[in-house]
């Protein structure tokens, strides 16, 4: 290495911008032109006044209805949830429509809640969401990253910001699921670090909402004091979506969905079992919807392998994608004592009862 | 003296949106990223020191060029550079490595002849700058 300057001869000004320093003005224009410095939206060129947008066309070019139909097919109800989807859906749409005019705006604000009670379909329809929104051009990869408490918050001083910074770097491009937020904010404990966790993410959800959207779920009640007492979170949400409690109807459909899915079928006797199940379970404490179902459900295949294991002779392929009635009047439910469900309970409610074996009855019977 | 160490180092200095393609590229490829800074700059010093942890995981760029910024803000007079690891071997090898951003003023380094046995002569090159304590150097420019 000598002292020699490059074949240029004396140093060459610094580029606009290179090493994050504002490019002094003499020397900015020069060398940007011939490196392509591409504008920031490389995309079509602006359409006259006079133009004509198919929307249409749009639409189906970005996918946006297969999102919804597979939505539609495969999450039973939740209508006012749907109708919101497609409403920012079409929000999006429009906007995209409006940009190709030239005509500017603020990029619509999508950072969400979701409220609604254990096993209502929010992390499921966090996921859609991130992929609708990557079809429609709104976030660049579209990827899902859910984190709780534990994943942001640390455990001494100095451990919480380098934890929340870098779940936050690995969810750019995509969205930011934090499950049961109001766990962030504790306040009965003044020097918990949730709070540093919170305002790095308020900065993120007003500096980087180009990068990421941040979706708040959580239960109804818990999230409202949670927003109450952290009214700059609130302001950040666009939108509040609400999951509502399933009917017996709905429990019944999503049931159908999970056999079919598992190829299973139901004896057309244990249908009106299956009712009466999801009725009484329903009205029972630690009540998770669809969870609730999905677990009835695994617990009917437990009873009815043992029921074929201890059959006399051979079994059929019919028998083995059969649930008869006895296979669900064997639960506790039925005797007035909610089914063990100590497994939903991720959600942090504490059971109210220590876990039981899964399946109380009798081997007999 | 315009130091060249790395890729892309003969190149015209990459922009920000050709710092971010290529720190896609690496992603796109799994390949963890970190960011290094120094002020020794010496061919031979390869460590430089760590800002920050690596990054894994990372799907998009905007999370990488955020925090090549915040070590640019930190570091405003210093050489940084991003690596990129690639573990397909089951090894962390180094598979990019660049310069992003380096000090308004590079003074060089000066030849230095050791006279030797024999009339031998020894040479090294000596950078002016690493007269000063690390940390100090590169001053007149910060703030
Ligand atoms: N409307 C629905 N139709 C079909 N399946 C559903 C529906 N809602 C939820 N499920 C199923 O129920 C299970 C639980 O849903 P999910 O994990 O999304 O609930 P959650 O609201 O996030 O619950 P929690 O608050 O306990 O985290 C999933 O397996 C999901 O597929
Ligand atoms: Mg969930």
């Amino acid at each position: 290495m000598k002292e020699q300057e490059g074949p240029g001869g004396p140093p060459k000004p610094k580029r606009a911008g290179f090493g994050g320093r504002p490019a002094s003005s003499s020397s900015s224009s020069e060398e940007s032109g011939e490196d392509g410095g591409e504008p920031q939206e490389p995309a079509e060129e602006l359409l006259a006044d006079d133009a004509t947008i198919d929307l249409v066309a749009d639409r189906a070019k970005a996918g946006v209805d297969e999102v919804l139909a597979e939505l539609d097919r495969e999450l039973v109800g939740l209508l006012p949830v749907k109708q919101r989807i497609s409403e920012i859906a079409a929000l999006l749409l429009v906007d995209r429509a409006r940009r190709r005019f030239g005509l500017e705006s603020e990029r619509p604000n999508l950072h969400m809640s979701f409220t609604g009670s254990p096993g209502t379909g929010k992390t499921t329809v966090a996921m859609r969401m991130a992929s609708l929104l990557h079809r429609l051009g709104y976030l660049r990869r579209g990827h899902l990253v859910a984190v709780t408490r534990d994943d942001l918050v640390g455990q001494y001083v100095g451990h919480t910001a380098p934890k929340t910074k870098d779940v936050v770097k690995r969810a750019m491009g995509g969205l930011l699921f934090i499950d049961e937020a109001y766990y962030l904010y504790r306040p009965e404990n003044e020097r918990d670090y949730g709070q540093e966790s919170i305002e790095i993410l308020l900065q993120v959800m007003e500096n980087d909402r180009d990068d990421l959207v941040v979706v708040l779920a959580g239960y109804a009640d818990r999230m409202d004091v949670f927003f109450k007492s952290n009214p700059g979170m609130s302001s950040r949400v666009g939108h509040h979506l609400d999951f509502p409690e399933y009917d017996v109807k709905e429990l019944l459909d999503i049931s159908g969905l999970i056999l079919a899915k598992q190829n299973f079928r139901l004896d057309p006797e244990a249908e009106p079992v299956l009712r009466d199940y999801l009725t009484r379970r329903r009205e029972q404490p630690r009540f998770a919807n669809a969870r609730s179902v999905r677990n009835a459900l695994e617990r009917a295949r437990l009873r009815q392998a043992r029921r074929l294991v201890t059959a006399e002779g051979d079994v059929s392929k019919d028998d083995l994608v059969t649930l008869i009635a006895d296979d669900f009047l064997g639960s506790r439910v039925f005797d007035g004592e909610p089914d063990d469900e100590s497994d939903t309970d991720a959600a942090g409610r504490p059971a109210e009862e220590s876990a039981e074996e899964p399946v109380k009855e009798s081997a007999g019977g | 003296m315009r130091i060249t160490q790395g890729q892309f180092s003969y190149l015209p200095e990459l922009t920000d949106e050709e710092i971010s393609a290529q720190v896609q590229y690496a992603l796109d490829r799994e390949w963890p990223l970190s960011i290094e800074y120094t002020d020794d700059p010496h061919p031979r010093n390869t460590y430089w020191e760590m800002h920050d942890l690596p990054m894994f995981d990372l799907k998009d760029a905007a999370g990488v060029v955020k925090e090549i910024n915040e070590a640019r803000k930190q570091h405003p007079e210093h050489y940084i550079r991003v690596n990129a690891y690639d573990a397909t071997l089951s090894r962390q090898t180094v598979a990019m490595s660049y310069i992003v951003q380096r000090p308004s003023e590079e003074p060089g380094f000066r030849l230095e002849r050791t006279e030797d046995s024999n009339r031998q002569i020894r040479y090294t090159t000596h950078a002016y700058v690493t007269d000063v304590p690390t940390g100090q150097r590169y001053k007149q420019n910060q703030q």
